[in-house]
């Protein structure tokens, strides 16, 4: 089963919670895979503390002209819908950054004259820790495309056991390239007018998707009710709540997993995940009728 | 006019309160709200849209059912994993393929190769954006579409619609507020601004991400500011960042203390600066003083 924790806001709790609930199954005995799909700033590295084994570049495919074959016609560039190539005086310029390695030019070229090469955008790292498995992408700075990152890096993830998903923030391509194929989604927020707002195009982002979600409300007695409201007026479960507690923040800061530096807190994750998996067991139109 | 750019690179450091304070202090300024996917900034501001208009990033194919003849060259060409059967990928009389417009990234090369031309190629809108009023100003901010891609396109415009009042108007600072990350959404809004802000917290995540923030802006040679936000939960933290951040290059512009008087301002809809004048509003008047002395 893959779980995906996502959220609109940045910063709300999302690789605190995917490392705890990752890490506290794989202590319960689970096999448990951790992808850090947070390609852009992985994070989940510095608390888990994994040993890689493995390092790869990340490539995409992106055109090359042959010289000798290229007649200057042009075609090229009025296929390309990114702007990646431009032909000037019967010159093919190439911006890589701006290609989407979609294959129109080298395939319509005429004479044959574009061919594709790998180009890195990115490393994948695998690795583990005694507990669990572990594989997380990194994208090159300066580059656009961590879509691609982040789908080599599910992919990497492979479907053995459990694998928990940390998405990056937002609601946009990259976040839909590392939720979708989930089984499940945690959507991630806390209680302030931000968390709230953000909260709501999360939620219309999963809908879309029609993927089975459920919320984790993280520092959950700042004190703004809107946020409960809005849950229960729209049928969405809190499935997990953190509260605001400063040690929480001081074992962060420091890399510290919440699990050992609190356990205390433990048994959170353990019924987070007991409430993920009960949801996850029953078909999607029967979910909101069960839990009520 | 000199164009300022509050990125952090991980989420949730502040980013957007600083920026809601900066428009309280910056005198004759335009307002860009570059976080499309998730802009919280009109939360504070309250802007009084003006004026409106749909976000076409690009184009989208769709299959025209009755010309389809279900070859399936759609499908074997395109790299998106974009079109498929809905049904179970059985092909009988009445079933021909169909496209998922959140998977197209609408390059219509499968428009191109169809052999019985049955694939339409539409111009898509993908959120909009606004020209609002607000009280410290104009601002130009967006809604993407659920779902919907080209973020950065999106970015460039609202920047672009910021700057165009700004030198109409002839305004002294334009003030974007960007998304978490250094990928798409981010390149966009910093390429050719003046000087680039980052705001991090005192954690290792803090860190690393800030590093890595520190590299995108040495790599499109755009002077960095760095201000650590919240820094007395963990003063070593705080102190290892501005040392890193000043070997590759950057300045730091100062540090904000951690206080509750950030959120609840959030939750009164107002910036911090408004809501008091003591504690994190003194250290952001500081800070902005210092952004202001480095233009």
């Amino acid at each position: 089963m893959k779980i995906a924790i996502a959220s609109g806001k940045g910063g709300t709790g999302k690789t605190t919670i995917a490392t705890n609930l990752a890490l506290s199954r794989a202590e319960a005995g689970e096999r448990i895979t951790l992808a850090d799909c947070d390609v852009e700033e992985p994070n989940c590295h510095i608390f888990l503390k994994p040993h890689i084994v493995s390092s790869e570049p990340v490539t995409v495919q992106k055109p090359e002209v042959i010289e000798d074959r290229c007649t200057g016609c042009g075609i090229c560039g009025d296929v390309c819908e990114y702007n990646a190539i431009a032909v000037i005086k019967k010159k093919v310029l190439i911006f890589p950054e701006l290609c989407h390695s979609c294959g129109a030019c080298s395939l319509l070229c005429p004479e044959n004259a574009i061919i594709e090469t790998p180009r890195n955008v990115g490393i994948i790292e695998k690795g583990s820790t005694a507990k669990l498995s572990f594989v997380q992408g990194l994208l090159n700075i300066g580059e656009l495309m961590s879509p691609t990152v982040i789908h080599t890096v599910r992919k990497a993830a492979g479907n053995n056991g459990h694998v928990i998903v940390d998405a990056p923030p937002g609601t946009s391509c990259p976040v839909i390239e590392a939720v979708k194929e989930s089984d499940f989604v945690v959507l991630v927020t806390e209680p302030t007018p931000f968390g709230l707002y953000d909260l709501t195009l999360a939620v219309g982002m999963v809908r879309e998707l029609g993927l089975p979600f459920a919320v984790a409300i993280n520092r959950s007695d700042l004190g703004m009710s809107e946020l409960t409201r809005y849950c229960d007026s729209e049928g969405i479960d809190i499935i997990l709540e953190i509260p605001d507690d400063r040690r929480i923040a001081e074992a962060y800061s420091r890399g510290e997993m919440i699990i050992h530096a609190l356990p205390e807190y433990r048994p959170l994750f353990d019924s987070c995940w007991t409430e993920v998996m009960r949801r996850h067991r029953l078909p999607l139109s029967k979910q909101k009728e069960e839990v009520l | 006019m000199k164009e300022i750019v509050i990125i952090s690179g991980k989420g949730g450091t502040g980013k957007t309160s600083i920026v809601a304070s900066f428009a309280a202090l910056a005198g004759e300024k335009a307002l860009a709200d570059c976080d499309v996917d998730a802009a919280d900034l009109h939360l504070v501001l309250n802007p009084v849209i003006t004026y409106r208009e749909d976000f076409s990033g690009g184009k989208k194919a769709r299959i025209l059912k009755d010309a389809c003849v279900a070859c399936d060259s759609c499908i074997e060409t395109c790299r998106f994993d974009a079109i498929s059967y809905k049904n179970g990928g059985k092909i009988t009389a009445e079933s021909v393929p169909s496209v998922n417009p959140i998977y197209c990234e609408g390059c219509g090369l499968c428009v191109r190769i169809c052999p019985a031309e049955a694939i339409a190629f539409e111009p898509r809108v993908n959120g909009e954006y606004y020209v609002s009023t607000t009280k410290y100003g104009p601002m130009v901010h967006a809604r993407l579409g659920i779902a919907e891609g080209n973020s950065g396109k999106l970015v460039s415009l609202v920047r672009q619609k910021a700057r165009e009042i700004a030198e109409k108007e002839g305004l002294d600072y334009v003030l974007v507020d960007g998304s978490p990350g250094i990928g798409c959404p981010v390149i966009a809004s910093i390429t050719g601004a003046d000087v680039i802000v980052a705001v991090t917290e005192p954690t290792l995540s803090g860190k690393h991400d800030l590093l890595r923030v520190s590299d995108l802006a040495g790599h499109f040679r755009i002077p960095l500011l760095v201000c650590v936000n919240k820094w007395d939960l963990n003063p070593s933290i705080a102190e290892e960042i501005e040392n890193e951040a000043r070997e590759r290059g950057a300045a730091v512009a100062g540090r904000v203390r951690y206080d509750k008087a950030i959120t609840r301002a959030q939750i009164e809809k107002t910036t911090v600066i408004e809501y008091t004048n003591q504690g994190a509003s003194r250290d952001i008047r500081a800070l902005w003083d210092m952004v202001r002395a480095a233009l």
